[in-house]
């Protein structure tokens, strides 16, 4: 089993890329879990076609000691199976603390068993590494392989740079390793050239380029991923390409975050190209 | 018959001083040396305090949330009081500082009680809000509170539960005071960040609500006196003796309501100046009530207060009555007090415990003849050590920067100075003196040690090397100090007994140090660790550590110099 999570800044498209990539991987015939570690509990809504209706949070409040995996785990399209740990609203209590009792208790309940013969498990982290709750995923062996989604807007970068440095953190004491960047293009000027080199910089790879393609928005109108919602679109494949480079990648390392002068230095000679 | 006066010299203070630092770490040492003062009573050497201990030394000190909860807060007897938390910290709520009560028919008290949230992982992580509010509903239809106080633990600081703004809606669902208190544990480097976060709620919502005053030609408070033992009864007959009316004593058998109009006096007195200058400094400010250091811990201290309180009134009825009480007191005093004198006199004394407890009780064992060896405090801050003088050149470091500075203005109608600005300059010229606290060190003898938030390695030296005949702390070393054959008196409960304040509780101080020190049994104690040789633990230890270093040693950021990031790593 392939233990997977993706990280990038809020907002740059972890959860649409996570769902197309893992319903590219299932169309493969590969057994999938994937488990959406944000509070807002949005991580699987394409995969189910709808919002998932209980959360492991919400179904450990509710039920207590009582809780059967059944309860908590959906299955999604093309045999998916989809997992929410929910969390609390807005501005109150931990939700760092929600995540890591949450996975726990996935794992207490079996769900990573070899019985249960999953080639791949996705953990789809909200935001940043912000505290030791959204490193939940990466420590203790949890998450072996980091994708970061990032585009080459400064901020983006930014953040993938500082995920670098939690990954760092946590790979010199355990298996954790950067498996590549993923750029989901925001058609930034020579976006793709700048994001190869940054992740050459880093000691990684840019392991697929996703262009953007207002495809990806029809389809989560329709609460379905790409795939799902037009098997034969052009922006489908792309997502089957980067599934297919998962699958086959190789290319494991302990990334080598970058000095923030070194990262400006980069946007000023990509950015200023032209 | 004076029995086997100790006549060891004491040791050179500067060599006790290298032997104690000799074992530390340089930066530890460096730090440590700055805490650890040969004393100089003429113009006293700066010295180290009110920073963060060292991980490893054993500390007396405890947390903010015990300053706040346990000492200054808890002894309000019929204020509720919930610990938002975990039910540890909640356990240790339960008072065993021995804060007597004595509650009037009709009244409520609260002390043997102890109330907590119980908080456990789903208020954790989805926030403890409504439990919270929850026990304040249930607390009060079972106990229908004058008022309620919230006490903060650790956790509730890190998930931002927010107890002011529930204290604020349950004050107005149940027409009560609640008040809450953002003392979670970790915010300061003891518990004196407590006392000060106390000080501030407890100005800020309870001080000033009810304007009724007192009556009494002569009223004053006693601030910083907490009860332990019956301290405070015995300071409040002494007072009325004299014809001086307590209002309330912040905090030792004192109930809401006299906190409310304890802003109604003409004068407060300070006895703990760490844990409560911080209310004083602002009744004066809001109200115009001035502050003096009183002290009634030994004869001859409860004597100068008296004097110094007669001084303020400026009355010749109070001054002779003063006079006529002081005389009796001692006259009743004298016989035992110069009987256990000529017992004790020259013998040994080391003091190490709170934050003023390790000053006041010199003036006790002074009655006695006894030689102050070594003190310090546990939590104090500069001015506890050198005096009010050196507020001025304090420099305020982060961690007191956590913790609110209250600004304060005159209130517009209930400022009213209780001395005209003539009878001020006239005390003054007089040579008494206002919101002054000289400290410990200018009542000390020269060379003297003076050790800050001792460690258990600095204690066990100074036993070794001083073998003090009598040794004043706390729980935390109270044991390992009797194992070693030397007496310790805890100054923070009185283990059993009290109350040691005014004429009256010195006597039975005089006859605890008497018992402590006539008896024989400590020279029969050979301690566990001469008894059964401790090779294997050090040694234990000695292995780990040479286990982590082998273990360390091929990692590539652990060598020296090696400051960038490992290399990328490709793994198949």
């Amino acid at each position: 089993m392939r233990k997977i999570a993706i990280y990038g800044k809020g907002g740059i498209g972890k959860s649409t890329t996570t769902q197309n990539t893992v319903a590219g991987l299932a169309e493969m015939g590969k057994k999938v879990m994937v488990v959406g570690c944000d509070p807002k509990a949005d991580s699987t809504r394409l995969l189910l076609g709808g919002l998932s209706q209980r959360s492991v949070l919400d179904t450990l409040r509710e039920e207590g000691e009582d809780v059967e995996l059944a309860d908590i785990r959906n299955g999604g399209f093309c045999n998916t199976m989809c997992v929410e740990s929910g969390g609390p609203e807005p501005g109150v209590g931990c939700a760092g603390r929600g995540i890591i009792t949450s996975i726990n208790m996935l794992e207490q309940l079996g769900a990573y068993d070899a019985s249960e013969a999953l080639d791949y498990v996705f953990y789809d982290v909200l935001g940043d590494v912000v505290c030791g709750g959204f490193a939940m995923p990466i420590r203790d062996g949890k998450a072996e392989e980091i994708y970061i989604v990032c585009s080459g807007e400064m901020m983006a970068m930014y953040a993938a740079n500082n995920i670098c440095k939690g990954i760092l953190k946590f790979a010199t004491n355990g298996k954790v390793r950067l498996g590549g960047l993923i750029c989901n293009s925001r058609k930034v000027d020579n976006e793709k050239q700048m994001i190869e080199q940054f992740a050459k910089l880093l000691g990684t790879q840019m392991i697929h380029f996703v262009p953007r393609d207002n495809d990806v928005q029809r389809a989560e109108i329709n609460r379905k991923t790409v795939i799902e919602w037009n098997p034969k679109c052009g922006q489908a494949d792309e997502y089957r390409s980067l599934a297919k480079a998962i699958d086959e990648n190789q290319n494991f390392v302990i990334p080598k975050p970058l000095p923030i002068p070194a990262l400006e230095k980069l946007l000023m000679e990509f950015g200023l190209y032209n | 018959m004076p029995d086997e006066i100790n006549t060891v010299a004491s040791p050179d203070p500067a060599a006790v001083k290298e032997e104690m630092l000799k074992i530390y770490p340089a930066k530890t040492r460096k730090k440590r040396a700055k805490q650890i003062i040969l004393n100089e009573p003429d113009c006293p050497p700066e010295i180290g305090a009110n920073s963060r201990t060292i991980p490893g030394i054993i500390t007396q000190r405890g947390c903010t949330y015990a300053g706040c909860r346990g000492v200054v807060m808890g002894p309000i007897y019929d204020l509720l009081q919930i610990t938002h938390g975990p039910v540890g910290c909640g356990y240790y709520a339960w008072l065993t500082r021995r804060n007597l009560v004595r509650v009037p028919e009709n009244e409520t008290n609260y002390l043997q009680y102890c109330m907590n949230t119980d908080m456990q992982e789903d208020q954790i992580i989805f926030g403890g809000e409504k439990k919270l509010k929850q026990a304040i509903r249930e607390a009060y239809d079972i106990f229908k509170p004058r008022a309620i106080a919230i006490l903060a633990t650790c956790p509730v600081g890190l998930i931002g539960d927010d107890i002011h703004t529930v204290a604020k809606q349950m004050k107005e669902e149940l027409g009560i005071n609640v008040i809450a208190f953002s003392c979670e544990g970790y915010k300061g480097v003891s518990q004196s960040a407590g006392h000060h976060i106390a000080n501030n709620g407890v100005f800020k919502h309870i001080i000033g609500l009810d304007n009724k005053p007192d009556e009494g030609e002569f009223t004053m408070n006693i601030l910083g006196e907490y009860n332990i033992g019956g301290d405070a009864w015995e300071i409040d007959t002494l007072l009325r003796k004299c014809g001086i009316h307590v209002t309330a004593t912040l905090s030792g058998d004192v109930n809401y309501d006299q906190v409310k109009r304890c802003h109604t006096v003409m004068l407060n007195g300070v006895m703990c100046h760490r844990s409560i200058n911080y209310i004083a400094e602002m009744m004066e400010k809001k109200f115009g009530i001035p502050w003096i250091k009183v002290n009634f811990i030994g004869a001859e201290a409860s004597a100068k207060t008296l004097r110094k309180i007669a001084k303020f009134f400026d009355s010749k009825k109070l001054t002779d009555r003063v006079e006529e009480v002081i005389a009796q007191e001692l006259m009743a005093l004298r016989p035992i007090k110069e009987q256990m004198k000529a017992k004790h006199q020259g013998k040994k004394v080391a003091l190490f415990v709170g934050g003023s407890r390790a000053h006041h009780y010199q003036d006790l064992f002074r009655d006695l003849g006894m030689e102050i060896v070594s003190a310090g405090y546990e939590f104090a801050h500069r001015d506890d050590y050198e005096g009010r003088k050196v507020l001025p050149t304090i420099k305020v470091d982060a961690d007191s920067r956590n913790i609110e500075e209250l600004h304060v203005e005159a209130d517009p109608e209930r400022f009213k100075p209780t001395r005209t600005p003539e009878q001020v300059a006239a005390l003054t010229a007089g040579g008494f003196t206002f919101k002054d606290y000289e400290g410990m060190m200018v009542e000390m003898k020269k060379n003297t040690l003076v050790i800050d938030d001792i460690s258990h390695h600095e204690m066990e030296k100074l036993i070794e090397l001083y073998k003090p005949d009598i040794i004043g702390s706390g729980i935390k070393d109270k044991f390992v100090i009797e194992k070693m054959g030397v007496p310790c008196k805890q100054l923070h409960s009185y283990d059993y007994s009290g109350p040691y304040a005014a004429f009256t509780g010195a006597v039975n101080f005089y006859r605890e140090v008497d018992r402590m020190l006539t008896t024989r049994v400590w020279k029969f104690i050979t301690p566990p660790w001469e008894k059964e040789p401790q090779s294997a633990s050090p040694l234990l230890h000695a292995s780990k550590v040479e286990a982590l270093k082998r273990e360390n040693a091929n990692k590539a950021w652990r060598k020296p110099g090696a400051e960038t990031a490992p290399e990328a790593a490709p793994e198949a």
